[in-house]
C-alpha cells in the first residue's frame, strides 16, 4: 500500500487523474479496497455512416444540405402551400427520383461499409475466461480480458503482451497496416509475470486513449500473497495495437487495453465528413449565379405585373373577375404570393436534375476504372477498387500528391549492393567471376594493392553479422527460399546460404545476406549467445552483451559482445553523419568519397566501425548501461547519454550501401507527375535517410537539388532553444526559396525542368508538431505560413516520421492554402487512412475517366436551362405577367430527368475528347486539364450567353410563327399549348443536336442514347398526347403534338429554329478546330519526337498510368 | 470476400469495360462544311422563295368592326345601354377571293393565356358527367356559382366569356341581298369534337333537363343546351363555336375559326362584288381596350398567311451562303499558310 502511494507519488505519469485501471482477467485484486468494473467502450469499430435506424433522417439531412436539393424543396414547400402556376408533382416529382437515386448509392456504399465492419467486428477471437478459453466475437471483448492470438493473425484490440509461445518472452509484429513499416517489430512480455494467466492477481494502470501509435505509458501491479504487490512499469514495447498482425510467433496472450473506437488505430481514424468535390463547389458557385439570374426574373417579373396593371382594365377584365378570397388578400402578401409563383415558374433554370446526372457520371465512371484491365495486376489477382466513387472527375485536377514511402514507391525489399572496406570497393553484382567471391572494381590509388587486408574484410564482415538485431526464421528455416535475385552458381548450394531473416528493418537483412554473400553466415542467437560462420565453414560463437538499439537521433546502433577469447568487441553502424565524427579523422577520409557517391546513386549508406573495450572500460559501461536501462524516470535521456558516451573513439572499417528497391517505374512515373505539373510530396512514417534516399532514388530529388532539411538533427544547436533555432531555420529557408527565388509565373513554369534552382524540403514528424503546435500560440500562423510558402516552392518535400495524423494534418495545410487546390494521396496501409480521408482524392489511379466528369458536369448545368426557361420568361410578356406555363408540366418533370439526360450521361462517360494514345505520349495536355481548367467562368459566360441567343431564338421565332395562328391547311388555329410544344420541341432538339456537335467520339452507344432521347421525346409526346389521362384533371395536351406534326409550317419553323440555334456552335467548332490546342495534327509529330514512345505505351508507370512519359530519355 | 474466384476478379476484357469501343469520330473539315452549307443555303432559299410566293398568293381581307370611330358602322353598338344591337359592315372584293374562304374573328389585348382564366373550367363537366355539374372545381371560381348558389354548367371563366358575336353575310346583288351559307363545321380540333368533349347523357329523351339544377354562365344569353337548337350534334359541349373558343390562343392578339364559306355557289370562293356583313354585337371589349376584327382569308398548305416563314428561310440560307463563300475564302488563305509551315 505504502509503496503504491509512493509510486503515485514519484510517477510523472500517474498524476493524471483521468488514468484507467484494469483489472487482468476481471478479477478482483486483494489490494484493492474495492473491485469497481468501469466502463470503457465496447470492441465494436464503426465506420459506417448509417443505421437502419438513422439512415433516413441523417441521409435526408445531408443531402438537403446541398444548395441545390434544399433549394428544390423550398420550391416543392412553395408549391404545396401557395398557389402557384405548376402542380407540386412538377418539381416534387424529380427531387423524390433525385433524393431517392442519390439515398440508393449512399445506402449501398454504406452496406458495403457495414459488411467490412461486421466481418471485423464479427471476426472470432479465443479469449480466456475463468480458466477456458471461449470463442467469441471481437465486439465482445471487453476490457480486462485475457485474448490469445495466433500467428498472422491481426490483433482484435489494443493488448498488453502476457505471455508469448517464443521462450525468451518476445513475439514479433508487423505493422505494415498501422504505420506502413512492413518490417517486424519484436514486442516483450512483462517480466516477470504469472504463468499461469488464469490466476493473475494483476492490473494495470495506463493513460487513457490516445491516437500517438508510439506512446504508452502504464503500469502494472501483481499481487502475490503475503507479499507486496510487483510493481512493472510498461511501456510501447509491450502494447500489441489493433491492426497489427502477430508473426513468427506461435501464440500470444495479453490483456485487453483499449477496445474498440478506443483503439490507436481507431484514434488515428479521423471523422468521415462527407467529401465534397471541387467540381460541386463551383457548381454551387454557379448554382448562386443562377438563383441570382432566377430572383431577379422573378423580381422583374412582379414588378411588370403591377406596373401592367395599373393600367385601366388590365387587372380584372370582365372575362377574368376575381374571386372574393383573392380581391381580400393584403396587396403585398400578393405581391409576395406572385414572387414566389415566378420563382416556382422559372426554377427549373436550376435543373434538379443535375446533380443525379453528376453523380451517376460518377457512379458509372468508377466502373470503369474497376473495369480498366491496364489496373489490374495478374500477381494478386485484383484490378483497381474504388471505394467513393464522387470523385472522379477531381482526378482530371490534382495539383499536389500526397504519398506514402514504404509499398508505394518502394517494394520494401532491401538489396545489398556494394561496399567498401578501408576504402576499397566491393561490388557485390560480381561474385560470381571470382573464386571468393571479392572483387574490387574501384581500386585506391596504389594499384598494387587491390584489396584491404584479410583482416580487415573479416572484421568487417563479422561487424556486418554481428552488429544487427536479425532473427533467423525458424520455422523451416532449411526450406525457406529467399527471395535472392543474384545468383549463386559460383557457390556451393548450401541449404542454409538461403535462409528467412526476421528484422526491425530490412536493410538489417539485405547486410546479413551481404556478409552471407562473402562467406559470413549468420546462424542466429540462442540464449544470449550469436553464431557465426566464417569462411572456413568453421562456427565462431559470440557472446552478446549489450545492443544499444537504434534511435533516430542517434542515428546508429551497436552491439557489444564478447569472443571466444575473451575479448570485448564493440561492433556500431550507422549513417555517415553519426559516424564520422567518432572515428578518427583519417579513416573517414578514405570512406568518404565512395559514401558520398553511394548517397548520390540513391542507396542507403551505413558506415560500420569497431572499437575494442578493455575490461575496465566494459566494466564502467555495463553499469551504467543496467542502471540507465533500469531508470524509471528520464529513462530514454540517460539512456541516450550512456550510448554517446559508449560509442566514441572508435575506428571505421568499411560502409556499406543497400538498394530500396523501387517500384518498377516509380522513378518514370514521378518525373511524369512533375512533368505534369504536379507537386509530389512524401510522406512517411520511415526514417530520414532511407525516405531520403528513396526520393533520390526515383528521382523526386535530383542531384541539383538543393535540400532545405528540417527535421529534430538541424534543430540540436546548442546555442538556442529548439523553437528559436527552427525559426531561425524558417527564415532562412524562406529566403533561399521563396524571396531569392526568380519570380516565377504561376502555371507557366511549373516545370520541374526550369533552369532554376531545385529545392527540395526535408521535415520530420518532430519538427512538423513544432511548426504546427508551438508553445506560443501566437506564433502558429506566422509559422506556418513560413512553412508553406517554403514547401509550395520547392519541387518535392519529403515527410519523414509521420504520425497518421500528422499526415493528415499536412495534406489539411496545403488543401485549405491559397487557391485551394487539388490534393491527391496515394498510400497503402492504415497509417495513410487518415491523410487520404484527409485529402480531396484518396488512393488515386489517375485514368482518363476523370476528365470528363469535369465536362460533364460545367456541360450539364449553363445552356440547357438557360434556353429552356428563357421562353417561359419571355411568355410572360405576353400573358400579362400571370404566370401562365409556357411549357406543360410533364414536359417541365421530364425535360432534365429524360429528355436531355441519358446523352449528357454517355458523353460524359464515353467521350475522350483526346485519344489514349495521345494523352499518354503528351504531359502538357494533362496541364490544360488540371487546375479546373473546364470548368472555369469563361465557358460559363460563354454557355450563358449562348443560351440567351437560343432561348431569344425560340421564343420570338415561334412567336412570330404565330403571328396567325392558322397554321393547318384546314384553317384551324392552334392555342398556347401548341405554342409551348414547338417551343420545346426545338428546345428538345437543340439540347441534343449541340451535344451530338460537341461529341467527337462516337461509340455506338453515343448514337444509341442520342438518337434514342429524341426518339423517346417523339414517342413520349405521342403517347402523352394520345390518351385520356384518367388521373388528370386536365387534358391540356391532348393530341397536341400530332396535331403540330400535321402542320406544315411547324415543321418548317422547328427545323429552320434548330439550324440557327446550332449555327454558332458549328462556326465555332470549325472555326476554331484548326488552331485549337488539342489538335489532332500534333499527333504524328509527337510520336516523331521519341522514336521508342510506341514501346513506352506498353510499359506504362504502374501509379500514373496515363501521364505521358516524357521522361524516357532520363531513364 | 477473398475467397471468390479469381476469375471473377479479373476486368472483363471487352471493348466497352476497355473503352475501346469502336468509334466514329466526325471531324466538321471544311471539306464537309462548306459543301454542307452550300446544300443548306440553296436548299433553305429554295423553301423560302417557295414560302415566300405560296404566302403572297393568300387573300386576306381584315377588317376592324370595334366601332371607335364615330363613323364606323358598329360606333352604336359600344353605347352600353344599347341591347342587342345589329350593325351592318359593308366591304366589296373587285376580285374573285379565291375558295375555299376562311371566317375569322380576331380579338386583340385579349388575355386567354392569363393562367387563372386557363385554368378555370372544369374538364370533368365538360365530358358530360353529370356528377361534376352539381359541385363545380374550385378552379371555376368565381364562375362555379351564381348569386342564389346554383352551379354553373360549364363553370369557369373561359365559358363565361364565350365570344357571343354572331355575323351573317350577304352578297349584294343589284340592291338585294343573297345570303352567303356559313358552314360551322370542322372549325374545331376533330379531336375535341369527337373525343375530348361530349356531352351529358340525355335524361328521359330530353338533352335539357340533363342539366337540370344547374344554371347558365351568368355572361350568356342561353344555356348550353340551346347553343343550337338547330342541330343536336352542335349542341350543348360539342356546339363548334365554343370548342373553338374553349381552345386557349396562345398570344393577346389572336383570331379564331368562325365559319367556313365552301357550299352552294360560294364554293368557289367569293365572287367580286358587294357584301354586306351584319353583325350581332354582343361581345363588349372596350372596357379592356381590346379590338374586334373580321379576317376572310383562304389557306395554302402551309396555312395562313405569314411572310414570315419565308422571309426567315431566305434570309438564314443566304445567311449559309455567305457564311459558305467566308469559310472557302478563309480556309483557303489557312491552307496557304499551312502549307508554309510544313
Amino acid at each position: 500500500m505504502l509503496r503504491r502511494r509512493l509510486n503515485r507519488l514519484c510517477g510523472g505519469d500517474e498524476k493524471r487523474v483521468d488514468s484507467r485501471t484494469i483489472y487482468v482477467g476481471h478479477r478482483p485484486c486483494p489490494d484493492t479496497e474495492a473491485f469497481i468494473p468501469s466502463k470503457f467502450c465496447d470492441n465494436r469499430i464503426v465506420s459506417s455512416k448509417y443505421t437502419v435506424w438513422n439512415f433516413l433522417p441523417k441521409n435526408l439531412f445531408e443531402q438537403f444540405r446541398r444548395i441545390a436539393n434544399f433549394y428544390f424543396l423550398i420550391i416543392f414547400l412553395v408549391q404545396v402551400i401557395v398557389d402557384t402556376p405548376t402542380s407540386p408533382v412538377t418539381s416534387g416529382l424529380p427531387l423524390f427520383f433525385v433524393i431517392t437515386v442519390t439515398a440508393i448509392k449512399q445506402g449501398y456504399e454504406d452496406w458495403l461499409r457495414h459488411k467490412a465492419d461486421n466481418e471485423v467486428n464479427k471476426y472470432p477471437v479465443t479469449v480466456l475466461e475463468d480458466g477456458r478459453s471461449v470463442k467469441k466475437e471481437s465486439e465482445k471483448i471487453k476490457v480486462g480480458d485475457v485474448v490469445e492470438v495466433v500467428e498472422d493473425e491481426t490483433f482484435p484490440c489494443d493488448l498488453i503482451l502476457l505471455q508469448s509461445s517464443r521462450e525468451d518472452g518476445t513475439c514479433f509484429v508487423t505493422t505494415a497496416s498501422l504505420d506502413g513499416e512492413s518490417n517486424h517489430k519484436t514486442h516483450y512480455t512483462v517480466p516477470d509475470t504469472e504463468k499461469d494467466l488464469q490466476a493473475l492477481p494483476a492490473t494495470i494502470e495506463c493513460e487513457q486513449p490516445q491516437p500517438d501509435l508510439y506512446k504508452f505509458v502504464g503500469r502494472m501491479h501483481i499481487y502475490k500473497p503475503e507479499q507486496e504487490p510487483a510493481v512493472r512499469s510498461l511501456g510501447p514495447e509491450n502494447l500489441l495495437l489493433k491492426g497489427a498482425t502477430l508473426k513468427n510467433t506461435k501464440k500470444i496472450s495479453g490483456v485487453t487495453v483499449y477496445t474498440g473506437m478506443e483503439t490507436k488505430m481507431a484514434l488515428n481514424y479521423q471523422g468521415k465528413s462527407q467529401k465534397r468535390s471541387a467540381v460541386e463547389k463551383s457548381i454551387n458557385a454557379f448554382l448562386l449565379v443562377y438563383l441570382c439570374i432566377l430572383i431577379s426574373k422573378a423580381v422583374v417579373c412582379t414588378t411588370l405585373k403591377y406596373v401592367w396593371q395599373s393600367k385601366e382594365g388590365q387587372d380584372e377584365p370582365w372575362y377574368n373577375q376575381k374571386n372574393q378570397k383573392e380581391k381580400d388578400t393584403n396587396m403585398y402578401l400578393k405581391m409576395f404570393t406572385d414572387f414566389l409563383s415566378f420563382m416556382v415558374l422559372f426554377n427549373f433554370i436550376i435543373p434538379v436534375s443535375m446533380y443525379v446526372t453528376v453523380e451517376m457520371q460518377k457512379f458509372l465512371g468508377s466502373f470503369f476504372i474497376t473495369w480498366d484491365k491496364d489496373f489490374f495486376d495478374p500477381e494478386i489477382q485484383e484490378g483497381a477498387l474504388v471505394n467513393t466513387s464522387d470523385l472522379n472527375e477531381e482526378l482530371g485536377q490534382v495539383e499536389y500528391v500526397f504519398t506514402d514511402k514504404t509499398g508505394t514507391l518502394t517494394q520494401n525489399n532491401m538489396e545489398f549492393i556494394e561496399c567498401c572496406i578501408d576504402g576499397f570497393q566491393y561490388k557485390h553484382r560480381d561474385t560470381r567471376s571470382e573464386l571468393d567471391g571479392f572483387t574490387v572494381t574501384d581500386g585506391p590509388v596504389n594499384k598494387l594493392q587491390q584489396k584491404a587486408g584479410q583482416e580487415k574484410e573479416e572484421l568487417f564482415l563479422r561487424a556486418l553479422c554481428l552488429c544487427h538485431t536479425v532473427q533467423v526464421k525458424e520455422a523451416g528455416s532449411e526450406e525457406v527460399l529467399t527471395d535472392q535475385v543474384d545468383g549463386i552458381d559460383g557457390m556451393q548450394p548450401q541449404p542454409e546460404e538461403e535462409r528467412g531473416f526476421i528484422a526491425s528493418s530490412p536493410d538489417e537483412i539485405a547486410l546479413v545476406r551481404g556478409a552471407m554473400e562473402y562467406g559470413f553466415t549468420f546462424l542466429g542467437l540462442e540464449s544470449k549467445s550469436m553464431k557465426i560462420k566464417n569462411r572456413e565453414n568453421n562456427i565462431e560463437e559470440y557472446k552478446l552483451l549489450h545492443v544499444l538499439n537504434f534511435d533516430p537521433v542517434r542515428r546508429r546502433m551497436s552491439v557489444i559482445v564478447q569472443t571466444k577469447s575473451g575479448e570485448t568487441l564493440l561492433f556500431c553502424k550507422g549513417a555517415d553523419s553519426s559516424i564520422f565524427p567518432r572515428v578518427k579523422p583519417e579513416e573517414v577520409d578514405r570512406i568518404r568519397m565512395h559514401v558520398e557517391r553511394n548517397a548520390t546513386e540513391g542507396y542507403r549508406t551505413l558506415c560500420v566501425a569497431y572499437k575494442q573495450l578493455s575490461a575496465e572500460e566494459y566494466a564502467v559501461a555495463d553499469t551504467g548501461l543496467r542502471e540507465a536501462r533500469l531508470a524509471l524516470q528520464d529513462r530514454e535521456q540517460k539512456l541516450m547519454a550512456m550510448y554517446n558516451q559508449v560509442e566514441t573513439g572508435m575506428s571505421l572499417i568499411g560502409a556499406t550501401a543497400v538498394e530500396d528497391r523501387l517500384q518498377e517505374e516509380a522513378a518514370e512515373t514521378m518525373e511524369a507527375l512533375q512533368g505534369a505539373g504536379m507537386k509530389v510530396w512524401v510522406l512517411t512514417g520511415d526514417k530520414m535517410e532511407t525516405a531520403k534516399s528513396t526520393c533520390y532514388a526515383c528521382r523526386l530529388f535530383q542531384r541539383g537539388t538543393e535540400l532545405l532539411e528540417l527535421t529534430v538533427r538541424t534543430l540540436e544547436d546548442g546555442r538556442l532553444k529548439r523553437e528559436e533555432k527552427l525559426l531561425e531555420l524558417l527564415r532562412d529557408y524562406h529566403r533561399r526559396a521563396v524571396q531569392d527565388a526568380p519570380p516565377v509565373k504561376a502555371g507557366v513554369t511549373r516545370s520541374w525542368s526550369t533552369a532554376n534552382q531545385d529545392y527540395g524540403f526535408i521535415i520530420d514528424g518532430a519538427t512538423l508538431s513544432l511548426v504546427m503546435n508551438p508553445s506560443r500560440e501566437a506564433d502558429a500562423s506566422q509559422y506556418r505560413s513560413l512553412f508553406l510558402q517554403i514547401c509550395q516552392n520547392c519541387t518535392a518535400v519529403l515527410c519523414c516520421r509521420m504520425a497518421p495524423l500528422q499526415k493528415a494534418q499536412i495534406v489539411k495545410m496545403v488543401k485549405n492554402s491559397k487557391g485551394s487546390p487539388i490534393t491527391l494521396s496515394i498510400g497503402d496501409g492504415a497509417n495513410d487512412v487518415s491523410m487520404i480521408l484527409e485529402a480531396h482524392v484518396g488512393i488515386g489511379i489517375k485514368g482518363k475517366e476523370g476528365r470528363q466528369a469535369v465536362r460533364n458536369s460545367d456541360y450539364a448545368i449553363p445552356t440547357f436551362n438557360l434556353c429552356f426557361i428563357l421562353p417561359q420568361f419571355l411568355y410572360q410578356f405576353f400573358c400579362g405577367y400571370s404566370q401562365q406555363p409556357l411549357y406543360d408540366a410533364a414536359y417541365l418533370t421530364m425535360y432534365n430527368i429524360c429528355f436531355t439526360s441519358m446523352p449528357i450521361l454517355a458523353y460524359s462517360l464515353l467521350e475522350q475528347h483526346i485519344s489514349m494514345e495521345i494523352l499518354l505520349d503528351n504531359a502538357a495536355l494533362y496541364r490544360e486539364i488540371a487546375n479546373n481548367a473546364m470548368l472555369r467562368w469563361r465557358p460559363f459566360l460563354y454557355w450563358t450567353v449562348l443560351g440567351i441567343f437560343q432561348g431569344l431564338l425560340f421564343f420570338f421565332g415561334v412567336r412570330f410563327l404565330f403571328s396567325n395562328p392558322a397554321l393547318q391547311d384546314n384553317g384551324q388555329v392552334f392555342g398556347n399549348w401548341s405554342y409551348g410544344t414547338i417551343v420545346f420541341t426545338v428546345l428538345v432538339f437543340t439540347v441534343t443536336l449541340k451535344l451530338a456537335l460537341d461529341t467527337r467520339h462516337w461509340t455506338w452507344i453515343n448514337h444509341f442514347v442520342i438518337w434514342g432521347s429524341l426518339a423517346f421525346y417523339v414517342f413520349f409526346s405521342f403517347f402523352w398526347g394520345g390518351i385520356i389521362w384518367p388521373f388528370l384533371k386536365q387534358q391540356r395536351l391532348y393530341f397536341v403534338f400530332a396535331n403540330m406534326l400535321s402542320s406544315v409550317s411547324a415543321w418548317l419553323v422547328i427545323i429552320i429554329l434548330i439550324l440557327l440555334s446550332l449555327l454558332p456552335e458549328i462556326l465555332l467548332v470549325v472555326l476554331r478546330k484548326p488552331r485549337g490546342p488539342h489538335s489532332r495534327q500534333k499527333k504524328p509529330s509527337q510520336s516523331n519526337v521519341g522514336g521508342s514512345q510506341s514501346s513506352q505505351s506498353s510499359a506504362r508507370p504502374l501509379l500514373m498510368r496515363t501521364f505521358s512519359d516524357e521522361s524516357n530519355s532520363v531513364i | 470476400m477473398k475467397n471468390e474466384g479469381e476469375a471473377t476478379e479479373r476486368p472483363d476484357n471487352t471493348a466497352f469495360t476497355q473503352q475501346w469501343l469502336p468509334a466514329w469520330q466526325p471531324i466538321l473539315s471544311a471539306g464537309i462544311v462548306i459543301p454542307g452549307f452550300l446544300i443548306i443555303g440553296l436548299a433553305f432559299i429554295g423553301i423560302g422563295i417557295g414560302l415566300f410566293l405560296t404566302s403572297q398568293t393568300i387573300q386576306v381581307l381584315e377588317m376592324d368592326y370595334t366601332g371607335i370611330e364615330k363613323d364606323s358602322p358598329c360606333f352604336r353598338c359600344t353605347i352600353q345601354s344599347v341591347q342587342n344591337c345589329t350593325c351592318e359592315v359593308t366591304f366589296s372584293l373587285s376580285a374573285l377571293f379565291t375558295g375555299p374562304v376562311f371566317f375569322y374573328y380576331g380579338l386583340s389585348n385579349y388575355f386567354q393565356n392569363f393562367r387563372k382564366y386557363g385554368v378555370s373550367k372544369d374538364y370533368y363537366q365538360l365530358t358530360g358527367d353529370t356528377q361534376y355539374f352539381k359541385s363545380p372545381r374550385d378552379v371555376c371560381s368565381p364562375y362555379s356559382y351564381d348569386s342564389k348558389n346554383n352551379p354553373i354548367v360549364p363553370c369557369g371563366a373561359i365559358a363565361n366569356s364565350m365570344f357571343n358575336d354572331t355575323f351573317e353575310l350577304y352578297q349584294i346583288i343589284n340592291g338585294t341581298k343573297k345570303k352567303v351559307p356559313l358552314d360551322g363545321k370542322g372549325i374545331s380540333w376533330w379531336t375535341d369534337y369527337n373525343i375530348k368533349y361530349r356531352n351529358p347523357l340525355s335524361v328521359n329523351g330530353s338533352f335539357a333537363s340533363a342539366f337540370d339544377g344547374t344554371v347558365k354562365p351568368i355572361n350568356w344569353p342561353k344555356a348550353a343546351y340551346e347553343l343550337d337548337l338547330t342541330d343536336p350534334n352542335n349542341n350543348g359541349f360539342l356546339n363548334q363555336d365554343f370548342l373553338v373558343w374553349m381552345r386557349r390562343a396562345a398570344l393577346p392578339q389572336f383570331r379564331k375559326l368562325y365559319r367556313r364559306i365552301t357550299e352552294g355557289d360560294y364554293a368557289m370562293g367569293l365572287p367580286a362584288g358587294n357584301y354586306s356583313l351584319t353583325v350581332h354585337y354582343n361581345y363588349p371589349v372596350l372596357s379592356f381596350d381590346g379590338r374586334k376584327k373580321l379576317v376572310f382569308s383562304n389557306v395554302s398548305w402551309m396555312g395562313g398567311k405569314n411572310d414570315f416563314l419565308g422571309i426567315a428561310y431566305l434570309v438564314v440560307g443566304s445567311l449559309c451562303m455567305v457564311m459558305a463563300v467566308v469559310m472557302l475564302i478563309v480556309y483557303a488563305k489557312f491552307k496557304f499558310s499551312e502549307e508554309d509551315d510544313a
